[in-house]
């Protein structure tokens, strides 16, 4: 729904009430005085669910399935920050050996679930000129198609490993409550084998689209592990010298509640915006890419850090492979553990943890009680995180496009959006674009 | 069925975590095939194309929360010939009705510093309570084979295929070795409606329960078991409140719970005075 010029000779209102192609329900709202941008705001008003209020008095171990329901999108990242957190607070770190290769491998399905998703449904409709995916697939049938199969060979490895795609219910504090037997991931080989060739022409394509020109300075922020690529555990470093345990993230980040939304807006206390997601993982961790996914990405003609959001999508399609290929060597080398889960025992203490959503760094922070009762909970999702940053760009992108005719400029603001993945059902949710000239 | 002949399909969500809207995406062999058969009119998810009502078919996902989606869903039912609500959210208030037993000025202050700036009702409520629905299908996620079948169904005219009885049913036509009996689990299976396929049991752990209540359970005799098996009072209050928390019978069960819990409270003080 839009209403194109609205308004007198220097006044024009652009508006967008309801923005498609992104998990949940914002608006966005953008005030120019003549060729003056003076307002740019990213509502998000999904109506909030209270996840932080409600998990107060819930037990320990519930709170990977409790999260979960934060976002369908990416139920993983929510389950593997929970029990990260819990086990710090008990004294508890799988680091390595097979359950951490498990809580990967899952945590891969989720990465190739999400990024299919988002770039053959939600963002390449925006450079082909579609609507969406359905309607891009009468004229490129093959294309979604293969899009859909590789989606769907990340959907097979989450319901392996998590029992299901959405909401998986295998993951507890500690571990698993079954480690997959070796033949139920070997018949997953063939269809990622399948997967990783598509990931491969994923980036070939990708990198063929139309990108406007942009380069854009906030800060990235990942993890950072050495010897791996950022998923599950790590430090939080930053491109400007950050670097701490998740459990600093208090002295160097704050949230703060803002009117126009129903999200906190994150930003490091220092330095203010701040990016997390593909493009700031890339530019920390690129060195740490499987070869076959650093041999893609140089092919594609990424540099060593890429700064234009609108290239996340070839990001994406670089991580797909990643995720793919590292998912393979999982299955090739495993060998199921003698126990599904280490005993986690509770005590009184705080815990934090860090991980990577598809869409960014996701923190989680517990009090709980000797009995394991949470006493207090705090979920930093990776959308309220990027907030600050999205609304910067699209200030970039309208004083980049006064002169644009109406929709395009409506259009590319909307996928100046689209360009972060943003999860508003994680923030809590909705974007109405509305841009108003006065 | 071809041409503008095609009938139309509206997806809405109201307060949810996307996650049974993802389901539809997620049927990756049906989808192409699902959007030559209807005209997909309003998925925002998946497409910026909107097409004006009436629809056909809506799909509605989440639980009614503010005043303003309180209005909007009237506004969705009058503009849909048929309404589906799936998932937990839609059919029975979801997790977010845990507000529904406590006080929500109290947990707006728990999450948000400014919480004038937030506005919500007091409760979650199921799309039920607001305006008739034509079929509701359960689960926290819904299974997209289900999802896929209760559409085939409209469009044909004929009753979905979404058998009634409990998980229980599902976990003995699996094969699955009762969690309960052989190792002492608490599961809700025996008053938990089907439709998952009874995925926990067969992971080792106890079904939460996630699908909501069936057609009159038996939560007295579950509980009255599970008390036998050592869980607390507050551990069974816990287990009925998850996802489906205010659907009825769970709601029932946790309160004769709780009001166990609290007897017991009151009968410790009254010793120790």
């Amino acid at each position: 729904m839009s209403g194109a010029g609205e308004g007198g000779e220097r006044t024009r209102v652009i508006r967008t009430d309801y923005l498609a192609r992104v998990e949940g329900e914002g608006a966005m709202y953008v005030k120019l005085d003549g060729r003056e941008v003076t307002d740019v705001k990213l509502r998000i008003y999904e109506p909030p669910r209270f996840f932080e209020a409600l998990l107060r008095g819930r037990a320990f171990t519930e709170a990977p399935d409790i999260t979960a329901r934060i976002c369908g999108i990416c139920p993983v990242a929510y389950q593997m920050s929970s029990v990260r957190a819990m086990e710090d607070a008990c004294g508890v770190a799988i680091d390595s050996g097979p359950l951490r290769d498990l809580r990967r491998l899952l945590y891969c399905g989720e990465w190739i679930e999400s990024h299919s998703l988002h770039v053959y449904m939600l963002h390449a409709p925006d450079f082909l000129g579609y609507a969406g995916a359905v309607e891009m697939a009468r004229d490129h049938r093959e294309i979604v198609e293969q899009g859909l199969q590789m989606k769907k060979a990340g959907n097979a490895l989450m319901a392996a490993v998590g029992g299901r795609e959405v909401h998986p219910i295998n993951v507890r504090v500690g571990g698993f409550y079954r480690a997959p037997a070796p033949g139920e991931l070997r018949a997953l080989h063939d269809p990622l084998e399948r997967a990783l060739e598509t990931a491969l022409a994923t980036v070939r394509w990708t990198a063929t689209l139309p990108f406007p020109d942009v380069e854009r300075a906030p800060e990235l922020v990942a993890l950072s592990e050495p010897g791996a690529y950022p998923i599950d555990r790590g430090a939080i470093r930053s491109d400007g010298g950050l670097e701490i345990p998740p459990a600093a993230f208090d002295e160097h980040f704050v949230e703060e509640h803002v009117e126009h939304s129903n999200a906190l807006h994150a930003r490091l206390r220092e330095r203010g915006t701040y990016l997390t997601g593909p493009l700031a993982r890339y530019a920390l961790a690129s060195q740490e890419l499987r070869p076959l996914a650093a041999e893609a990405a140089l092919a594609a003609g990424l540099g060593a850090v890429c700064r234009n959001p609108f290239q996340s999508i070839v990001v994406r399609a670089v991580e797909l492979v990643q995720a793919c290929d590292e998912a393979l060597a999982i299955i090739d080398s495993y060998e199921q553990p003698e126990a599904p889960a280490v005993e986690v025992i509770p005590r009184r203490a705080v815990g934090h943890g860090a991980t990577e959503a598809p869409r960014g760094l996701l923190y989680h922070r517990y009090e709980i009680d000797e009995d394991g009762t949470i006493l207090d909970a705090r979920i930093v999702p990776p959308t309220s995180q990027n907030q600050l940053a999205i609304e910067q760009d699209l200030r970039t992108v309208v004083e980049g496009g006064l002169d644009l005719p109406e929709d395009q400029l409506k259009l590319r603001c909307e996928q100046a959006i689209r360009n972060h993945d943003p999860c508003i059902s994680c923030a809590t949710h909705f974007l109405t674009l509305t841009l108003d000239r006065g | 069925m071809a041409g503008s002949h095609r009938p139309t399909l509206a997806v809405w969500k109201f307060a949810s975590c996307d996650g049974c809207q993802l389901s539809l995406l997620d049927c990756e062999d049906e989808l192409l095939m699902l959007a030559d058969r209807l005209e997909i009119a309003q998925f925002l998810e998946a497409t910026s194309a909107r097409v004006e009502g009436p629809y056909d078919i809506s799909i509605v996902e989440g639980s009614i929360t503010t005043a303003h989606d309180a209005e909007r869903i009237r506004e969705v039912r009058a503009s849909s010939r048929v309404l589906i609500t799936i998932g937990a959210c839609a059919t029975a208030g979801g997790i977010q009705a845990l507000r529904n037993f406590g006080d929500v000025e109290d947990f707006t202050a728990i999450v948000y510093a400014s919480p004038e700036y937030i506005s919500t009702l007091a409760s979650s409520t199921p799309i039920s309570a607001h305006v008739p629905v034509d079929f509701e299908l359960n689960g926290c996620p819904i299974n997209k084979a289900q999802l896929l079948e209760v559409i085939a169904a409209h469009l044909a005219g004929r009753r979905p295929h979404v058998r009634a009885h409990s998980v229980c049913v599902e976990c003995k036509r699996r094969g699955t070795v009762c969690v309960t009996v052989a190792h002492g689990t608490p599961c809700l299976g025996p008053v938990t409606h089907a439709g998952c396929g009874a995925i926990c049991p067969a992971y080792n752990r106890g079904c939460y329960g996630c699908y909501g209540p069936m057609e009159a359970p038996n939560t007295s005799s579950l509980s009255a078991r599970m008390s036998e098996l050592g869980s607390g009072e507050a551990d069974i209050v816990r287990i009925y409140r998850t996802f489906t928390a205010d659907a009825g019978p769970f709601r029932q069960a946790s309160e004769r719970a709780a009001a166990g819990e609290r007897a017991a409270g009151e009968g410790a003080g009254e010793r120790g005075t």
